[in-house]
């Protein structure tokens, strides 16, 4: 996502509020109608500590939905994924963030089920998960989303939805013939689809075709028909790629209301603004281990973290001019950094991009 | 050249038994391939099951019609097991080599000199169809249906294939727009989002093979039956192919498709030999002899289909909504 895209939401961008101590106060910048029902709920309103001890790489919580240890996977002699211990929080949104190639997705694949760790063991809600098929992890109630988003094209959005219910006595063969026998079932399954739908903003789009969704639309269908399965713990793989900033503060209140209603969100993210305002927990992998883990607010000034991905002037807003010179005055003093020396590109493209924010 | 013939061959066309073999075979195509997307490369390989299925217990043991109809059916089942099992778990592409070599392996095993006893090696077999001409109700003599003249025999073997035709039909129709059509739909598009939905995909995609599969092997029971003689000739890969034809003429994720796609396909053929039969005799046409003739027009179905997947892709029936996001 580009930040220097003029967003029609002041205070939406990273700048705004990076100079803010705590991200929590980044949610009161955006009004949201959310805001008044969130403040009354009791799993936005609870703030007991998460970790069962102090917040470290494979620290215990307090109450984990999610328990994996040991589990490996390499691929020809890479360590895709090394994860010695990591719990997911229940009730709560965590993010998963690290630099491209640290493992995130594989180990998404590997806690859903859609590959097979080499060793190592892990459990939902204290069920053993081992060789379980992706399809059974799902009617467990941990659903997840694809990086690449995969919506039925050929399928109206309707369909799509549906397609996501549980329970439909129809979808077994020797039912599917008699229509009594699904009608009933199908009724809700329409109704709740038509619900989500129209919180999704997706209700026009009903009878169309899936194909013909703009990418944007497709993260958010493919979020609403993983809710159809009534998921305990909903899995989100990059959920803001490809969304334009319009939409990104809708599909963060969707998050959010996610853990209004009950649920547990894990996601996987680069939009490290998302991470700062949605996320109770942040585990951070690199090279397929977790190297941090704590609250947003920690974990980002985590030296481990800063140096491994965020880069020494993640807190820099590159959006407007002011950010430039802000970065040039910081530059200046950073001993690593070589802003006089003739040779460095650095600041003729920070006046590049000076004249175009 | 007398058109009037030639046009009343193409129209006969539409109602042969043979046809309706097309069009049911055609119809399982489309549940593997056009709501599946299975791409089954050897329905050749399931027709042939089902005629030898039905041809040897009846020649064998004497099997009663109802006996011989279900062993060809367990045949077919336990084909589609033996072939889905290692298959699906794997990219679609190995499901069609491995159907392709499947239907190869079948014909084979069949043509065996060793096998003679049971399966007639290339000679095939014949004179098994007694049991189901005995039950034929209609009294001997010729029926005239407008310009068409019938015997009991021909009367009745296309009263019951074409029943058959409509019967799968309207079963198929009521699965595809059932739930069950629904997941299979979604594999189609795309398997992994299905399973992660909660779906045992896996278990979806065998009961489609299954079910496009017996619809193969009645049509093969279909197709041997007025022949009267079950010839692994009959059932090479070609026969597959024309089975593809006939249903991206008519359109692949339909119902209907696929039984208007043999008709097509059928008169079409039917059409052209009789025109250029009728050139060459009339002396219209030099360059070309009869057998040269009967090859053409292959030849001209294949220009046919190019042409219809260029101009109209979605076939007949087909909804060009549907293509417009492939």
């Amino acid at each position: 996502m580009s930040h220097q895209a003029q967003s029609p939401q002041p205070g939406r961008r990273p700048g705004a509020h990076a100079a803010e101590p705590a991200p929590e106060t980044a949610v009161e910048s955006v009004p949201s109608s959310h805001e008044e029902s969130w403040a009354a709920n009791k799993y936005m309103t609870d703030d007991r500590p998460i970790a069962a001890d102090t917040a470290a790489p494979g620290c215990r919580k307090r109450d984990p939905i999610l328990i994996a240890s040991n589990v490996t996977r390499t691929y020809g002699g890479i360590n895709a994924v090394d994860v010695e211990h990591v719990e997911i929080p229940r009730n709560k949104i965590t993010a998963l963030i690290g630099p491209n190639g640290a493992g995130k997705t594989t180990l998404f694949n590997l806690l859903t089920g859609f590959d097979t760790p080499q060793s190592g063991e892990w459990r939902f809600e204290d069920r053993d998960l081992a060789g379980v098929s992706a399809y059974k992890v799902a009617r467990l109630g941990m659903v997840r989303t694809f990086q690449l988003t995969k919506v039925m094209g050929k399928l109206t959005v309707l369909e799509n939805m549906r397609l996501g219910a549980n329970e439909q006595p129809g979808e077994a063969l020797r039912r599917a013939l008699f229509r009594p026998l699904w009608k009933k079932r199908e009724n809700e399954i329409t109704e709740q689809a038509d619900a989500l739908l129209a919180k999704f903003k997706l209700d026009t789009k009903r009878s169309d075709y899936a194909a013909s969704l703009s990418g944007g639309q497709r993260k958010l269908l493919e979020m609403a028909r993983a809710l159809m399965v009534n998921p305990k713990l909903v899995m989100l793989d990059e959920p803001m790629a490809g969304v334009n900033p319009a939409l990104t503060q809708s599909l963060l209140d969707h998050i959010k209301n996610l853990k209004a209603e009950g649920m547990t969100v894990l996601f996987v993210e680069h939009d490290m603004h998302m991470v700062r305002h949605i996320a109770d927990w942040v585990i951070v992998m690199a090279e397929g281990k977790v190297v941090a883990e704590g609250p947003p607010g920690e974990v980002m000034k985590d030296q481990a973290v800063i140096d491994a991905y965020l880069g020494a002037h993640h807190d820099v807003d590159l959006g407007d001019s002011e950010g430039f010179e802000k970065l040039e005055a910081v530059l200046e003093k950073d001993p690593e950094s070589d802003i006089q020396g003739g040779e460095s590109l650095a600041p003729v493209i920070i006046e590049e991009r000076k004249d175009t924010a | 050249m007398d058109f009037g013939n030639i046009l009343l061959g193409a129209v006969n066309e539409f109602f042969t038994p043979t046809t309706a073999a097309y069009a049911l075979a055609a119809l399982g195509l489309a549940v593997h391939f056009g709501y599946t997307g299975l791409l089954n490369f050897g329905q050749a390989g399931f027709m042939a099951i089902g005629a030898y299925g039905f041809a040897i217990p009846t020649l064998s043991f004497n099997a009663p019609l109802p006996v011989a109809l279900l062993i060809a059916m367990l045949a077919s089942v336990a084909f589609a097991v033996i072939l889905g099992l290692p298959t699906l778990r794997l990219r679609a592409d190995y499901l069609a080599i491995v159907t392709i070599a499947a239907a190869e392996i079948v014909r084979y095993i069949v043509t065996t000199n060793g096998l003679t006893e049971v399966t007639g090696s290339a000679n095939g077999l014949a004179a098994f169809e007694g049991g189901f001409y005995s039950l034929n109700p209609f009294a001997p003599g010729v029926y005239n249906l407008g310009p068409f003249s019938l015997n009991e025999r021909d009367l009745w073997i296309r009263v019951v294939a074409w029943t058959v035709v409509a019967l799968a039909c309207v079963v198929i129709w009521l699965l595809v727009r059932s739930p069950w059509g629904r997941v299979v739909k979604g594999i189609r598009e795309d398997e992994n989002a299905v399973r992660s939905l909660g779906k045992n995909v896996y278990a979806y995609k065998m009961q489609a093979l299954i079910i496009g599969g017996m619809l193969g092997s009645l049509a093969g029971i279909i197709f041997t039956l007025p022949r009267g003689a079950v010839q692994p000739a009959n059932y090479g890969t070609e026969l597959t192919f024309f089975l593809y034809t006939a249903l991206l003429l008519g359109g692949m994720s339909t119902v209907l498709g696929p039984v208007i796609g043999a008709m097509i396909f059928w008169a079409v053929l039917s059409l052209t030999q009789g025109l250029l039969y009728g050139a060459i005799e009339s002396g219209a046409i030099t360059f070309l002899n009869t057998t040269q003739a009967g090859q053409l027009r292959y030849i001209l179905v294949g220009v046919a289909l190019m042409l219809l997947m260029i101009f109209r892709p979605q076939g007949v029936l087909g909804n060009k909504k549907e293509l417009s996001f492939a």
